[in-house]
């Protein structure tokens, strides 16, 4: 292979790690941002329980696949509180009142961990070793594959839960028209509740599945939110398929720009080239057009 | 009725005569107590550092006063928390001068918080001994101002002198954009001229990023480079540890003092291997050769700080506290007295103290004092540290 090739190669790799972790997340923002139209900004907080409390369980003696399946559980059961505790009370009121109540929650959630958990980073063990592996002389961890393997999983599963269940069916009726799907019977405010669990989970997932590469804390979940939100802005807020293309792009651009141009200026382009989408596709890649009718 | 009414107005003279006793002596009587001042951040972001710094300084002054004091004298400590706020910091400051009268001012955990108050300190006339990192805090001098920790330039000049045996000439530098990497990298740059290093190439990482294999392969694939140098802390240093091992890239990793805890271990796991850091001696306190002149120093407060606060609790920054209490000691006995002027001449003519960031002489243009024996150049084996020869 010639080294340009296997450097571009290597760029890629590590750029598509990244963003499907970005997707994950990204996801996470997409489904409550269709059942409610609020912007979720404690879903970095569901990334950083996920880790969070894999590693608390695994240090109480538990192992690897028991802490996992415990700390999604339990991070799943921090969303329907939030939900059940602070969205739902204040479901009357707008939809900037819910998504600052959402910025309240993230910020409560990282001092309760920092406080009862610590402030410090701690590493989780890779599922599957530490060799790299090599593909036509470019390198990849193991773990990388884990991350790819199951998001791509995720995605797939979502998709079936979408198309073939009557649950999914009914929280695809909720996104496209509120009142609509209220008059046709759907539990409007179960739908809700079942979309923070299920945002929960991705960002949990999302937060175990990083942790082996780069160790968690309390704050990891800020900067993940935070791509995470832009990943889904890029592919069209509230469009699954848009959050996932927007994710990989972003970590493609992230390390590309690293790579090719300039690592001082690896964040700014990422972000150079969403306000440059935003600008010539407001809605994102793949969002709905809005009209308004008069 | 009678009896107690006598017992009472007993009370009286005595409290009265007490007062007495108390009440005509001028702010500094020799027998008062010497105050002590210190403001640290020890809450907030910043109190990894300003924590071990308040319990070091409590548990050295109340066993400097069991031994009967210093001169004589006993020593009272007067604290503020700052939480890391440069502001907080001036206000309180303030306060230790102007009404606590205190002889000395020990602290400012972090550089902000120390230059925020050096104008105050320098006008008021007071001697001031600062824990914070930053060169600027000593460079330019200011008379009244010293400092305790090593600089991240001496970091700089540690890892360069190692590369210099190993006959290292093309290093690559890959630094985080926070400032501990900022500064850090600013300082490489300025002083590898002076050791025949040759800078060939330069990359950054963000605070939360979760891949550096980017920077690393154009590194790698950069002609010529015989070692890796990374300036940062935090979770970035171990990730960009791992990375270097996922590419299969071999030359020699140089990680700074900003990691050098055990946490950098357990993060970067194997892929640490081999990684070599400069450290203060503090770290391999028992590692240290039995004729080690800094050894009963480390080793002395080591076995004091983790016998209060527990196994493996002892840090390098609760260190930097202790030197700047007994730089203080030091100056007092040499002085004979708490006179500011004289204390503040006594400091700069500190010669051969032994502390635990290393040996210290002062001088009128050096108030930091610290030779690059300061810092120990360690390698990571079997998942521990090792001296390097």
């Amino acid at each position: 292979m010639p080294p340009a090739f296997v450097e571009f190669l290597q760029f890629l790799l590590s750029g598509i790690t990244s963003g499907a972790i970005y997707a994950l997340v990204g996801l996470g923002f997409a489904l409550i941002y269709n059942a409610s139209h609020v912007i979720n900004f404690a879903q970095g907080e569901f990334v950083m329980l996920g880790g969070m409390l894999t590693w608390a369980l695994m240090s109480a003696g538990l192992d690897l696949p028991l802490a996992i399946g415990a700390a999604v559980a339990l991070t799943v059961l921090a969303g329907l509180a939030l939900e059940k505790l602070a969205i739902e009370p204040a479901r009357d009121a707008d939809v900037v009142t819910l998504i600052i109540i959402t910025i309240g929650a993230g910020i409560f959630l990282r001092g309760v961990v920092s406080v009862t958990l610590g402030k410090d980073f701690h590493p989780l063990p890779s599922f599957s070793g530490d060799d790299p592996i090599s593909v036509l002389g470019a390198t990849i961890m193991p773990q990388s594959l884990w991350v790819l393997g199951v998001s791509a999983l995720v995605v797939i599963a979502l998709q079936l839960f979408f198309r073939y269940t009557l649950l999914g069916k009914s929280i695809l009726a909720t996104s496209y028209n509120r009142d609509a799907a209220r008059l046709m019977g759907v539990n409007v405010g179960f739908v809700l509740l079942l979309s923070f669990g299920l945002s929960a989970m991705l960002g949990a997932m999302a937060g175990i599945l990083i942790a082996p590469i780069t160790a968690t804390n309390f704050e990891v979940g800020i900067i993940l939110g935070l791509k995470g939100f832009a990943a889904a802005i890029l592919g069209g807020l509230g469009n699954g398929l848009g959050a996932i293309v927007g994710g990989l792009l972003l970590g493609i651009i992230e390390s590309l720009g690293a790579g090719y141009i300039s690592s001082d200026y690896k964040d700014a382009m990422a972000f150079v080239v969403i306000l440059g989408v935003l600008f010539f596709m407001p809605s994102g890649l793949f969002g709905r057009r809005r009209t308004e009718r008069v | 009725m009678t009896h107690s009414f006598k017992t009472g107005l007993m009370l009286a003279g005595l409290a009265l005569g007490a007062l007495g006793l108390a009440d005509p002596s001028p702010a500094h009587a020799e027998d008062d107590p010497i105050r002590v001042g210190s403001f640290l951040a020890v809450t907030g972001p910043a109190s990894f550092l300003g924590d071990p710094e308040l319990k070091t300084l409590e548990m050295y002054i109340e066993r400097l006063n069991e031994s009967g004091g210093l001169n004589g004298r006993a020593v009272d400590l007067v604290h503020y928390d700052t939480a890391g706020d440069a502001n907080k910091a001036r206000t309180f400051v303030k306060r230790l001068l102007e009404e606590d009268e205190v002889d000395v001012i020990l602290g400012g955990s972090t550089t902000g918080t120390t230059m925020a108050v050096i104008p105050l300190v320098e006008r008021a006339e007071v001697p001031f001994v600062s824990f914070a990192g930053g060169v600027s805090i000593i460079d330019p001098v200011k008379p009244w101002v010293f400092k305790t920790p090593h600089t991240d330039r001496m970091a700089c000049e540690k890892i360069f002198e190692d590369m210099q045996g190993r006959d290292i000439t093309r290093v690559a530098l890959i630094s985080g954009t926070g400032g501990f990497g900022k500064s850090m990298r600013g300082q490489c740059m300025d002083v590898a001229p002076t050791f025949g290093i040759e800078i060939v190439a330069d990359e950054t990482y963000g605070p939360g990023d979760t891949d550096m294999v980017a920077q690393l392969t154009k590194i790698k694939n950069t002609e010529g480079v015989e070692a890796v140098v990374n300036a940062g802390f935090g979770q970035g240093p171990a990730i960009v540890t791992k990375n270097v091992a996922q590419l299969g890239f071999t030359v020699p990793l140089y990680q700074s003092h900003g990691v050098a805890s055990k946490k950098f271990i357990e993060l970067a796991g194997d892929a640490a291997e081999g990684v070599r850091l400069p450290a203060a001696a503090l770290l391999v306190a028992e590692k240290l050769p039995m004729d080690d002149p800094q050894r009963p120093v480390v080793v002395g407060y080591k076995a004091t700080y983790e016998a209060v606060h527990g196994e493996g609790s002892v840090s390098t920054f609760g260190g930097h506290a202790l030197d700047g209490l007994m730089l203080y000691k030091g100056a007092v006995e040499a002085a004979g007295g708490i006179e500011p002027a004289a204390v503040r001449d006594a400091l700069e003519n500190t010669r051969g103290y032994m502390g635990t960031a290393g040996e210290v002489t002062m001088s009128a243009d050096d108030h930091l004092g610290l030779g690059l024996s300061a810092f120990r150049m360690l390698e990571i084996r079997d998942g521990d540290w090792a001296l390097v020869e």
